[in-house]
């Protein structure tokens, strides 16, 4: 199953954060293992870092207090020593973080030296993107994480049942496009030559940090990118090269993609309006931020939709 | 935290789960008519109170406003009655009935009137995939376009597509025809036992044991017959497509060997 919904406004921001809980809750019956976000407010000269501890779920042992307070101070350390100037830094919750810096270095060094601490995983990183993922439903985790007050452009979101891998943050979507600054991905499907991608791109020098399917297509697209080939150019090609049942929706700083394989295995509902593109895998997930009679449509097997902001 | 012996639920796995809803007895009945708002009603309630209403209140022509792209809203009907959707319905909206005459004035999604064992349903919007899946009888016309795997499976009746049709239409069809004006997708009737689709527009590829059919008068009756009910116009040119009864392996072996084997 899984549900994912994706949002984009073309004329400035919009209250993203309350509208993509409410898709997402009214989907919640699709996947009530976690619930995830990618979120997009406005661009900034700093980079936005969210990354974790913890799990909800990660077992309070006798030392875990100890070790939160250990690594926590670990990764300020290594921001300091890396030359990232701590803007602001938000504690979400014991073991989530969101930390704005002053930083003009290479991201995939900081996110690297970040992670290096145990237990650390960089959930997002960028100008604007960020991705905020826990477990439970969509009003646990926008409570959780005061997402209800997130204005923005665009957003993504993913509620999860899990089938391949754990129900902890690292298996929850959206991924970020490791180490690609404002690219992130929600999946609906199974890829089944993730191996073969997985090593691929491992030898390439990307990390993954879950054992979940799903991360294989954020990196993929981000370093089609980075290769030079626009969104669209980079999803059409996934078409072809990545093999399984899946409907994705990829966003950058300033783009949402959809992707749709050539099956048709995974659904997808469309509405087009004149300042917004919205989509989800039902439609009642779109009836719950519109409320009135809407004209929408599925889109074909092998489709590749893009909107620039 | 829930103190001790206190009852808590704390995981709803379809998120919707009612099992002592009330029938919300909230229409406005106007002899055999009736109508009522559905915004504010969950699944369970539309249906208890669709049920009501035909079932034991006498009406035979009912108008549900505001179904809000609800899933599964009208299913399992067994009664001859006129039902009016005014707006979209969700996935698997309409299977199961047996008679009613259903108008959609919106858009269903996956999954609509699986199963239907005979009446009409009209939907006036675009259909998810999965259309029709099943269809048993009875006449399903849909004026947008469709998803992929439309009428898999299919086992009778008519379905009729004003739009374009997705990939794998008319799937392991068993019988029954499909009528479809605009494009469809990648293998078209693939694995058909028996049948007939016609299509008025491109086909972009028929699937495995698919071939053209030789028209027959009776086909411009049928095809003009519908188009007649349905207020269609003119019917355009029309392609056939039928079984090629390739995969008929069954009854070919010698009766030795069928011995043997059963």
């Amino acid at each position: 199953m899984c549900g994912i919904a994706g949002i984009i406004y073309k004329d400035g921001e919009h209250p993203i954060g309350a509208e993509m809980t409410r898709m997402l809750q009214s989907m919640k019956h699709r996947g009530p293992d976690s619930t995830g976000y990618a979120l997009y407010g406005q661009p900034s000269n700093l980079v936005i870092m969210r990354y974790k501890l913890a799990d909800a779920n990660t077992t309070r042992d006798f030392e875990y207090e100890d070790r939160l307070r250990r690594h926590r101070a670990e990764v300020e350390r290594r921001l300091h020593s890396i030359g990232a100037k701590v803007h602001e830094l938000v504690e979400e919750n014991e073991y989530a973080f969101r930390v704005s810096l002053e930083y003009a270095g290479d991201l995939k060094k900081l996110a690297d030296f970040v992670e290096d601490v145990p237990d650390v995983e960089v959930l997002s990183l960028g100008n604007s993107l960020e991705i905020v993922k826990d477990l439970g439903d969509a009003e646990t985790v926008a409570g959780g994480y005061q997402l209800n007050e997130f204005t923005g452009t665009h957003a993504i979101g993913h509620v999860r049942m899990a089938t391949e891998s754990d129900v902890d943050i690292s298996g929850a979507h959206p991924y970020w496009a490791y180490p690609f600054s404002d690219i992130a991905v929600v999946h609906n499907g199974q890829l089944t030559n993730y191996f073969h991608w997985k090593r691929r791109l491992e030898r390439n020098g990307h990390r993954f940090q879950s054992e979940c399917d799903s991360e294989i297509i954020a990196v993929y697209l981000a370093e089609k990118m980075s290769e030079g080939a626009s969104l669209e150019e980079a999803m059409r090609q996934s078409l072809d090269e990545l093999d399984g049942v899946f409907t994705y929706v990829c966003v950058t700083g300033d783009a949402l993609g959809v992707a749709k394989d050539e099956m048709a295995a995974k659904p997808l509902v469309l509405y087009e309006a004149d300042d917004l593109v919205a989509l989800a895998s039902e439609e009642i997930a779109i009836r719950a931020i519109i409320d009135h009679e809407i004209d929408t449509y599925d889109p074909y097997e092998g489709e590749v939709l893009v909107w620039q902001r | 935290m829930a103190a001790l012996g206190e009852h808590a639920i704390s995981y709803d796995a379809r998120g919707l789960s009612e099992p002592n809803a009330d029938i919300p007895r909230i229409s406005e009945i106007d002899g055999a008519a009736a109508a009522f708002d559905a915004h504010d009603l969950t699944t369970r309630q539309i249906n208890l109170e669709l049920r009501w209403l035909l079932n034991e209140q006498g009406v035979t022509d009912v108008t549900v406003r505001n179904p809000g792209a609800k899933h599964s809203l009208g299913v399992g009907i067994l009664t001859r009655c006129k039902i009016t959707f005014e707006g979209s319905l969700g996935y698997f909206g309409c299977g199961l009935i047996d008679g009613p005459e259903v108008h959609i004035k919106g858009r269903v999604g996956w999954s609509a009137c699986e199963n239907m064992m005979s009446g009409v349903v009209v939907i006036d919007g675009n259909a998810g995939s999965l259309t029709g899946a099943a269809f048993r009888g009875g006449d399903l016309v849909i004026k947008g376009r469709v998803g992929a795997r439309t009428g898999i499976d299919q086992k009778g009746g008519t379905i009729i597509i004003l739009g374009s049709a997705g990939s794998m239409n008319g799937f392991m069809m068993q019988r029954g025809r499909q009528i479809i004006l605009g494009d469809v997708g990648h293998g078209l009737g693939d694995s058909m036992y028996d049948g007939t689709i016609y299509v008025a527009g491109k086909v972009r590829s028929l699937g495995i044991d698919c071939v053209p059919g030789e028209w027959t008068d009776a086909d411009t009756e049928f095809i003009e017959r519908k188009f007649r009910i349905y207020d269609l116009g003119t019917p355009p040119e029309l392609q056939k497509f039928v079984c090629g009864k390739k995969l008929y392996n069954y009854d070919n072996l010698e009766p030795a060997e069928r011995k043997l084997v059963l």
